[in-house]
């Protein structure tokens, strides 16, 4: 049973890495991969929040939305599931507003931390992904838990490491037109290739 | 009228592109270019969610209270994505299946909250539908370039119909299996991006430092 877990944590973390094979989160991937020290709260901030509305998500929809979910109130006939993405996006700013105001009572230093990026984190497609995607593969809430972890994870590693070579990268001499956006986009492709050499790997 | 119509079209399309200029919603689109039909319909998604969805905030701009409009936009866009999802899958149920969760996530791409936000909350409603249009069209060619060269060098296809004939079809073309990979997306935005700057210079980016030169004596000049 552990190794199970773990195999769907590391899959989650390097061979179905969110930003660089699923393309999820990529504007705020981009935009604020600058410096190493806003890059890390950013991926602390994905990683909480990914914890939390995957599973609180994956309980919604086994016990409100799917079909015959609402067995337990006398109502097995009734099939919720196209309100599915209405009930994701309304869970995740709901819950990224209660966190908001959790860290500002609570963990002051954290709050400032992070600062602008919690309220953005709301627009991440990373976040949404993740909870399509759990509701997509049918996992339960034991591997909803362990994906959602894996999901945050490997989201703020791409982004630190991407923010690691950008720090070097000002300092080289890049043709006019491929500065900036154009280079970022290539060196992303090639740590994507990088990460394609997980691919091979069977858990 | 007109004249202020045909900009709000065209101006997204060519001299004002969300994705090549603004960077706004590569999201979800990447993942779903390797095939040019896939493509094409997540670009019709797209385009229709975002002219409706600015058609109907700016329709009730007056009466949202500016503390919650974030959560009404994305209800709205919300709505108007479960209803294009329920059409796919009645209408086209495999390509719905190959898109996957990308239809989904046409409610975080950044181009329907992007253009809600600056536009729709701004405009009278029919000016901001074709302000949708517009942008949908801008996403659109992007994503259908990039869509066309990974199709036609990654299988040898355009819309599924075999161009080049393939090795393992007794012809002659050896598909490039990169181009169907996901780091291949990134290194054509990334050229393509090079290839825009280089035409319209002005949307050169600064440079954080500049290289000094080798010798005492340059650097002084």
């Amino acid at each position: 049973m552990f190794e199970y877990y773990l195999s769907l944590l590391l899959k989650a973390v390097f061979i179905e890495n969110m930003a660089l094979v699923f393309f999820l989160g990529m504007c705020t991937f981009i935009a604020i991969s600058k410096k190493i020290e806003t890059a890390i709260g950013l991926g602390v901030a994905v990683i909480v929040v990914q914890v939390i509305t995957v599973p609180v998500n994956n309980l919604i929809f086994a016990y409100l939305l799917a079909d015959g979910a609402l067995a337990w109130a006398g109502m097995p006939d009734v099939d919720l599931s196209f309100l599915g993405y209405l009930s994701y996006i309304a869970v995740i700013a709901a819950i990224v507003q209660i966190m908001e105001m959790f860290l500002d009572k609570y963990v002051p230093s954290l709050y400032n931390a992070l600062g602008v990026f919690l309220p953005l984190i709301t627009v991440n497609c990373a976040i949404l992904g993740a909870s399509l995607f759990m509701v997509n593969r049918d996992y339960n809430f034991g591997e909803s838990v362990v994906y959602g972890v894996g999901a945050g994870v490997g989201w703020a590693l791409a982004i630190v490491t991407l923010a690691g070579i950008r720090e070097k990268l000002k300092y080289s001499d890049v043709p006019d037109g491929l500065r900036g956006l154009g280079i970022t986009f290539i060196t992303v492709g090639l740590m994507s290739l990088g990460f394609m050499s997980f691919g091979g790997i069977s858990l | 009228m007109s004249s202020q119509l045909k900009e709000v079209v065209w101006g997204p399309v060519f001299t004002n592109n969300p994705i090549g200029l603004q960077i706004l919603g590569i999201c979800s689109a990447l993942a779903v270019t390797t095939q040019m039909s896939v493509a094409l319909v997540m670009c019709v998604a797209l385009t229709l969610v975002t002219a409706f969805s600015n058609f109907f905030i700016s329709l009730i701009r007056n009466q949202i209270p500016s503390s919650i409009r974030i959560i009404v936009q994305m209800t709205i866009i919300a709505s108007l994505v479960i209803v294009v999802d329920q059409i796919l899958g009645a209408v086209a149920y495999d390509t719905s299946k190959q898109l996957t969760v990308f239809v989904g996530l046409i409610i975080t791409n950044c181009i329907v909250m992007g253009r809600a936000e600056a536009f729709a909350m701004a405009n009278p409603p029919v000016i901001s539908f074709m302000d949708g249009i517009g942008n949908g069209l801008g996403y659109s060619i992007v994503l259908m370039l990039v869509a066309t060269i990974r199709e036609l060098i990654g299988s040898g296809s355009l819309m599924g119909v075999e161009l080049l004939p393939l090795v393992t079809n007794g012809g002659w073309y050896v598909p490039t299996g990169l181009m169907l990979l996901p780091p291949s997306a990134f290194f054509i935005i990334g050229l393509l991006i090079w290839a825009l700057r280089s035409w319209k210079t002005e949307q050169v980016e600064e440079a954080d430092y500049v290289i000094g030169g080798h010798t005492a004596l340059s650097r002084a000049a």
